[in-house]
């Protein structure tokens, strides 16, 4: 299963975890099974968060696809000037 | 869209061919904000708080609303209501709703038939003001008693017990930072504080705004992103996108600062309430410095650890980001980027966006990696200097390459830090002898990159020659860029090729020219542009030989038969396929739309030299280099000029630039004169070296260039100052006489 890395300010929404195992193969249906594992999480993600699939920063597109061994990780919203 | 290993060899990338725009802007034809009139204009003056916190008791504009050839005045009340978050911060920072919260916050405006009347009418609106404490220091702003800027703006983020200042707090980090500073034969532990500095672009801020009274509107203005404009227009006057078309007028200088919207709204309003008429509104450089965006000020605390051999153990950082008077602060990536040149197993940072009486913070060319950049690369100078190993040599031993692992999460993808030191450490300025009162300073920053929403087209003309339509404004040379992907991508030449900036009705939504995304993204848009015109130009080929599509390709510019068992045709020229289109299936264009990522980071190393005058505290330049990874330079001319451009204002940042306050909450410097940014004649001539490993998520290796060089300047040149001086300075900027108390100071110690 994939797997969520959460950074530490997160890790007490989701019980303390620092890696949430989810299920989904894209990018929109695994922060939706992270939510429902951890609804304490919902106010994070609808703030906006980047994503990092196996080291590869997503912009906002949640279509992208997820492998069944997949490193994830949720960043803070990337902005530039 | 991976990279195209099948063009290892380019024809025109990496030349320097003539900017398409050049002629337009040496000669002054070209339009910026300010140079765009409609006929029977009305000119807007906006009246703006003294006072740096206070509440609005009441607005009495009729002795304005009296002088003849005054037509409207606005006030909050004419905007939309019920707006909530990042749109609400935005209304409310263009025009103060009930309080005002610094000073330079817009409380009214006023449209009049003349620049002069306007100003004159905008004197005559009386204020009646509650002034109420401030607070201007982030430090201050945290503590127990600090004025409160406006309660419950923080966010889910922020622990209890907190001050209301603070509104977001993040906190990343792994493995076991008490083990890492154990292993250390050598701990550092320090404070630093940068100041706030503008991004200095050269335009101010101009608009000229239409919006009648059936709600449809158009709007001339300079900014870095229209459809952000646009956004955020229509929703602070409460009307439909559609009903707003933004142009992009020629932009002078943004650096982030033009990614959002300061008086352009406002405009708009005062345009509607004048029942249609146009409004032309431009900003003095001093509401510039008063009321729009400077970058985040911070205050730092630093500790790493290291082994005699020099390897990093453990690191930890506190970044408080003053963000001024609204949520934003570049928190998250000052935190995350700070350690991230280097392979560190434990890492942990804490950072805290925190709101004073200064204006809303705008992006400011890599925000937020800059401060971080001179807090941990002091350090990491420090360290080195007390072990004895050359800086360029720590930064070896621990810089990261692909397959490690991030200190803010991810593994590394192919990155070119290694490839910078490296050639830093081989060129002639690195090997310069050094004088008395010289000092050389070394440092390296990253900036991520970004891709981002993007939408282009591009249409085969008649006679073969192509029009290039993107949505992101051309600020540092990229309809050179585009024009020559384009041109390389069809083999044609680069001249005919043009390339256009498309208004908000012309194409898919684009995010602005920001986050280093122009070129790799929009290009990137372009080339797929390209590939879908040839394709279609092989399907004419085709059709016209009889064959099957599959057996045409594409070469230099023409359609030929893929091989002798396609048949024996002569090759088609583009123009030749185009000049039969009519007559062969219409039109023949392509576009682009999505959001691509994949974009690749890029690392930077500078190498500074210093000579510090120990008996004024100057510091003059000697000689500056910037070594950068580019992926691939399109138009090497104008990333070198990105590399120079980030440099320059760094050694602003580093030495001169800051907002000063008064104990009443004022900004001092509001002119250039006071606010003083690098001239010509302050700065040697940039040594520049363009490292390319390309990025594997570029089909020609881009990766963007505009904001790491803003990321190394601070810290190397304050560790020139250091060796120059032998004194560690831990606040910016290095102004002389901050230098030279310093100086004395350790001459007394």
């Amino acid at each position: 299963m994939p797997e969520i890395h959460l950074w530490s300010g997160l890790r007490s929404l989701a019980d303390g975890k620092e890696v949430v195992e989810v299920e989904g193969k894209t990018v929109r249906q695994v922060l939706d099974d992270l939510v429902a594992k951890h609804p304490a999480l919902a106010p994070a993600i609808a703030a906006g968060v980047s994503v990092a699939v196996d080291g590869e920063i997503l912009p906002s597109n949640k279509a992208e696809p997820v492998d069944e061994d997949s490193e994830i990780f949720l960043l803070n919203k990337l902005r530039g000037g | 869209m991976a990279l195209d290993g099948s063009k290892p060899q380019f024809k025109l990338l990496g030349t320097r061919p003539n900017r398409p725009d050049g002629l337009d802007k040496v000669t002054g034809r070209a339009r910026y904000g300010a140079d765009l009139n409609a006929p029977g204009q009305l000119h807007g003056a906006i009246l703006r708080s003294p006072h740096a916190h206070a509440r609005i008791v009441s607005i009495d504009a009729s002795k304005a609303l009296a002088l003849k050839g005054v037509k409207a005045v606005v006030t909050r009340a004419d905007f939309a209501t019920g707006l909530t978050g990042d749109d609400w911060n935005m209304q409310e920072n263009c025009m103060a709703g009930e309080k005002a919260l610094y000073d330079g916050h817009a409380v009214a405006a006023v449209a009049a038939t003349t620049p002069l009347l306007a100003k004159d009418a905008a004197k005559l609106i009386e204020v009646e003001y509650e002034i109420l404490p401030h607070v201007t220091d982030v430090d201050e702003a945290m503590k127990e008693g600090a004025p409160v800027i406006r309660d419950g703006a923080a966010d889910y983020s922020v622990p209890d017990g907190l001050h209301p200042n603070v509104v977001r707090y993040y906190e990343n980090g792994k493995g076991d930072l008490e083990a890492g500073f154990a292993e250390a034969d050598l701990i550092v532990e320090r404070s630093f504080k940068t100041e706030a500095a503008h991004q200095g672009y050269i335009e101010p801020h101009a608009c000229l705004a239409q919006l009648g009274t059936d709600g449809q509107g158009e709007l001339w203005c300079c900014t870095q992103g229209h459809w952000f404009v646009r956004q955020m227009c229509t929703a602070a006057l409460g009307i439909e996108t559609s009903q707003l078309k933004v142009t992009p007028s020629e932009i002078g200088g943004g650096f982030g600062g033009k990614t959002t919207v300061f008086i352009d709204p406002v405009a708009l309003a005062l345009s509607r309430k004048a029942g249609g008429t146009p409004v032309k509104l431009v900003m003095s450089r001093s509401e510039v410095l008063r009321a729009t965006g400077p970058t985040a000020s911070a205050s730092m605390d630093i500790k790493m650890g290291m082994t005699k051999d020099g390897r990093i153990t453990a690191a930890s950082g506190v970044f408080r980001m003053q963000g001024g008077a609204f949520p934003g602060a570049p928190v998250d990536v000052t935190t995350d980027l700070a350690f991230a040149n280097y392979r560190i197993e434990n890492v942990h940072h804490v950072g805290y966006d925190v709101m004073t009486n200064r204006p809303k913070q705008a992006a400011y060319r890599a925000p937020g990696a800059p401060m971080a950049a001179f807090a941990c690369e002091s350090v990491v100078d420090e360290m080195a200097t007390k072990l004895g190993i050359d800086p360029l040599d720590i930064r070896l031993k621990n810089g990261v390459v692909e397959g490690d692992r991030s200190t803010y999460g991810p593994k590394v993808k192919k990155v070119g830090l290694i490839e910078t030191l490296e050639a830093a450490k081989a060129h002639p300025n690195y090997a310069a002898p050094l004088g008395p009162n010289q000092g050389r300073g070394v440092a390296s920053g990253y900036w991520m990159n970004w891709g981002g929403d993007t939408s282009a087209s591009v249409a085969i003309g008649e006679d073969g020659a192509v029009a290039v339509t993107v949505g992101t404004p051309d600020i540092g040379g990229s309809r050179a860029s585009m024009a020559l992907m384009a041109a390389e991508t069809f083999g044609i030449p680069y001249e005919n090729v043009r390339v256009h900036i498309a208004d908000t009705a012309s194409l898919g939504i684009n995010e602005p020219t920001h986050g280093s995304r122009a070129t790799f993204a929009s290009g990137l848009a372009v080339i797929q542009s390209a590939k879908e015109c040839i394709q279609k130009m092989c399907v004419r080929a085709a059709e016209k030989w009889d064959i099957d599509p599959d057996a045409v390709t594409w070469e230099d510019g023409f359609a030929k038969p893929s091989g002798p068992n396609a048949g024996d045709f002569e090759p088609l020229s583009i123009a030749e396929i185009a000049g039969e289109m009519s007559d062969t299936g219409g039109p023949i264009a392509g576009h682009f739309e999505a959001n691509p990522g994949k974009f690749g980071g890029s690392f930077g190393t500078h190498v500074v030299d210093v000579e510090v005058d120990p008996e004024t505290g100057r510091t003059t330049i000697l000689r500056y280099l910037v070594v950068q990874d580019a992926g691939k330079a399109i138009h090497p001319s104008y990333v070198e000029g990105q590399f120079q451009g980030g440099a320059v204002q760094g050694i602003g940042w580093a030495l001169n630039e800051e907002y000063v306050y008064g104990p009443d909450g004022r900004l001092q410097n509001p002119i250039f004169l006071d606010y003083r940014v690098p001239v010509a004649s302050d700065l040697p001539m940039i040594d520049t070296v363009i490292v390319e490993v390309p990025n594997p998520g570029h089909p020609y290796g881009v990766r963007g260039v505009g904001e790491t060089g803003i990321t190394p300047p601070l810290p190397a040149i304050a560790n020139a100052v250091a060796a120059a001086t032998g004194v560690r300075f831990t606040e910016l900027p290095l102004s002389p006489p901050k230098v030279l108390a310093g100086i004395k100071a350790a001459k007394h110690a």
